[in-house]
């Protein structure tokens, strides 16, 4: 589904950050990427979904057999791709569920479905605000508009289930959150795996990894993956910290 | 020549480069240029106007004569020549396109944007009215509905011939002719407009006006309309459209006179779309306008809802006097300038009467080179015994080249007034936008989300059918301001 290959990024002010990144991710499976602070990770998220200001000096990446990154931003999105934001962001007056269905209907659009009507789109919120203990009220506020932090979070993964993304990059979604949120959030996750799927979730800690169980653990250090493995190499990151893995520039 | 003048000849020229313009030929019988008393003579005696109107007229020239332009406005304005200008130009029959294959296909991309229903495209195109669209005998349907209930509803022309003592009763009630530089010009030379009269109790079953705007549409760039309620009654009134207006005089000064006696409503909505200029700020249309309504009785309340996206200068504050104990105005107000566009609006709130009430929210949106100021005025008389206020101002920034400036005067002369004022100023972030697409929103329909957001309250107030085209409009006005 996404093969990055030999990719090498610069952020605004020029500095190289991606030295190298090669990831394969197949439809069905679950990669957790960990790494140390200024590895690279929020970066690569950035390039995948499409952020302005980064400059990609070398390297591919294909999702789908297609060149992502000659797709902008909301072509990706529409054709599956969503990120789960670390920070989300607050657009004052417009309404959470008016924005969330614009969104849906641009995805449906894309996929030939018609636009749901609203009273079809309630009751599909309905069933995914239950999943993650949202309640009704936050959908009438303004997108993301005087949420907490877990709020906002939970509000990510409540969008993704929603738009249900064929690949879906989550960047740091577990931090920030307290063990009762963090389950919910996870239970999210868990509820959007299945065969046709990938996830991608970007994280410092391995707790979210006890509640969502990764196919595959790979470690971000210097702008390159230094180590591959299966979830137990999360729980040996845990004990021994990212120090032997170094600045691996 | 002055630069205004010179603009003012060479608007014709310019309009090739106007995306909704065209060029039509009316066989007109025109004033010359120039303006005295023998050309306010020469309107009123075109006109056939009573002898009294002609007085009230020659009054207010002389009283503009000895005026002079106001210059406290934060605007930027060449020197207007008001000798080298046209004041009387009766179009005696329309010579336009003659179907919607001979318009510019430009125009019709643009009413489609705006959701402008079909019979409607031809008439505001300039389409010879009568070959594609029925709209008079549409009107007179209307018409035949609002005279059983007693309502008065048609042009001021008209309105002088049919009704001179209404007329003669109200006018200049409220706008006197010497109120303003601009006011007195209108007083002298108006050319036409329209005239509402609801009898008491009667509660006005449609909104005035959206059956009738095209016709409305060709009241020229001195018009002058006067809308009074009487006690009990209630009227909606829409002004202009969201379509994009033509128009062949680069100077307008409107005037618009509201009176509501005692429980009366009136609602006033406008949109406001006139040609703004090109992209390098050459054109436009310079508006300059008094709009002032008169709750004169107990319980009166005087709305005004404005959409100002149009017109490279805008000069536009709708009032409301409150005399009436327990009277209400209200004003929301979204203005936006793109490019090279000013527009200096707000209000006036002036509390007479007790527990009188105010409510402002003000809404504007610069982007490109615009220069968006909020200039209000709340003021509290001594017999205003426990008056209110409550004033909203946001300002919304898209990219670093424009501005946006909040002016509010406060003058609260009775201890027990209640006065608040709210403001915020706010940029159309990159990650803002980065969000919406991230969810698959494209640019244009991120950046319409994100400002209709920002006008939501004041694009509420706004009739149903009004406030839909009115929601496109900000994005067609908007296209291309971000990168």
């Amino acid at each position: 589904m996404l093969d990055i290959e030999n990719l090498y990024a610069c952020i605004p002010d020029g500095r190289e950050i991606l030295k190298g990144v090669t990831l394969s991710v197949k439809a069905g499976e679950v990669h957790a990427l960990m790494g140390p602070n200024g590895s690279g990770k929020s970066t690569l998220a950035g390039i995948l979904s499409g952020k302005p200001g980064y400059q990609v000096t070398a390297g591919t990446v294909n999702y789908e057999g297609r060149d992502l990154l000659a797709m902008p931003a909301d072509e990706r999105a529409r054709e599956g791709v969503f990120l789960a934001f670390q920070y989300p962001v607050e657009i004052p007056g417009v309404n959470n569920t008016y924005f969330l269905r614009a969104a849906l209907n641009a995805r449906r659009k894309q996929q030939g479905k018609p636009d749901l009507d609203a009273g079809q789109f309630l009751k599909l919120v309905r069933s995914k605000l239950k999943l993650l203990e949202i309640g009704e009220d936050l959908l009438q506020r303004g997108v993301n508009v005087g949420f907490s932090g877990g709020e906002k979070k939970r509000n990510e993964v409540f969008q993704m289930a929603i738009l249900e993304p064929r690949l879906a990059i989550l960047d740091e979604t577990d931090s920030g959150l307290d063990i009762d949120a963090l389950q919910t959030v996870a239970k999210g996750i868990n509820a959007l795996r299945d065969r046709s799927r990938a996830v991608v979730m970007i994280t410092h800690y391995q707790r979210l990894l006890n509640f969502v169980v990764p196919d595959r653990v790979h470690v971000l250090s210097g702008g390159r993956i230094v180590k591959s493995g299966d979830k137990s190499l999360a729980l040996e990151l845990e004990k021994s910290g990212y120090a032997a893995y170094g600045d691996a520039a | 020549m002055t630069d205004a003048t010179a603009a003012i000849g060479q608007l014709g020229a310019l309009r090739e480069g106007y995306k909704y313009g065209f060029v039509t030929d009316i066989d007109s019988d025109t004033a010359p240029p120039g303006l005295n008393e023998d050309t306010v003579r020469f309107i009123s005696a075109k006109k056939g106007e009573p002898e009294w109107l002609l007085a009230w007229r020659l009054d207010a020239f002389r009283h503009w004569q000895k005026m002079e332009k106001p210059n406290w406005a934060k605007l930027r304005i060449a020197p207007i020549d008001y000798q080298a200008a046209t004041y009387y130009s009766a179009p005696k029959k329309q010579s336009g396109p003659k179907s919607l294959d001979e318009v510019d296909p430009e125009l019709l991309k643009t009413y489609e944007k705006l959701g402008i229903p079909l019979g409607e495209r031809a008439a505001l195109a300039g389409v010879a009215v009568d070959a594609v669209f029925d709209s008079v005998s549409v009107a007179t349907t209307f018409k035949a509905t609002l005279a059983e209930l007693g309502i008065i509803f048609g042009s001021f022309g008209e309105a002088v011939r049919e009704h001179p003592e209404l007329v003669r009763k109200y006018l200049g009630s409220v706008v006197p002719q010497g109120d303003n530089f601009f006011a007195a010009l209108n007083s002298a030379v108006f050319s036409d407009g329209s005239f509402a009269y609801i009898p008491p109790g009667v509660r006005c079953p449609m909104e005035l006006s959206t059956y009738f705007r095209i016709n409305a549409a060709n009241t020229g760039q001195f018009e002058r309309t006067l809308i009074v309620a009487e006690k009990g009654s209630y009227v909606s009134y829409l002004e202009g459209c969201t379509a994009p207006q033509r128009d062949e005089n680069q100077l307008h000064a409107a005037v618009v006179e509201l009176v509501a006696l005692e429980d009366a409503e009136i609602k006033y909505s406008t949109v406001q779309n006139w040609y703004p200029g090109d992209a390098e700020g050459k054109g436009g249309i310079y508006n300059f306008v008094t709009k002032r309504g008169a709750c004169r009785g107990a319980r009166a309340k005087i709305s005004w809802t404005q959409v100002e996206t149009g017109s490279a200068i805008t000069w536009k504050y709708p009032s409301c006097i409150l005399e009436g104990d327990d009277s209400v105005g209200e004003f929301y107000s979204v203005a936006i300038t793109n490019n090279w566009q000013q527009a200096d609006t707000g209000t006036k709130m002036l509390h007479l009467g007790k527990n009188t009430r105010s409510t402002i929210i003000s809404k504007g949106i610069s982007a490109g080179k615009g220069q968006n100021t909020y200039r209000g005025l709340v003021r509290v008389q001594p017999k205003a015994e426990n008056a209110r206020n409550y004033t909203q101002c946001d300002s919304l920034l898209i990219g670093d080249k424009c501005g946006a400036h909040t002016v509010p005067y406060i003058e609260a002369r009775n201890p027990t007034a209640r006065i608040e004022h709210e403001a915020t100023t706010s940029k159309i972030s990159d990650d803002q936008m980065f969000y919406c697409q991230s969810r698959g929103l494209s640019k244009e329909d991120a950046l319409s989300l994100i400002v209709n957001g920002f006008c939501k309250e004041v694009l509420k107030e706004l009739p149903m059918e009004f406030a839909v085209e009115a929601q496109k409009l900000l994005a067609v006005s908007l296209e291309g301001s971000v990168g």
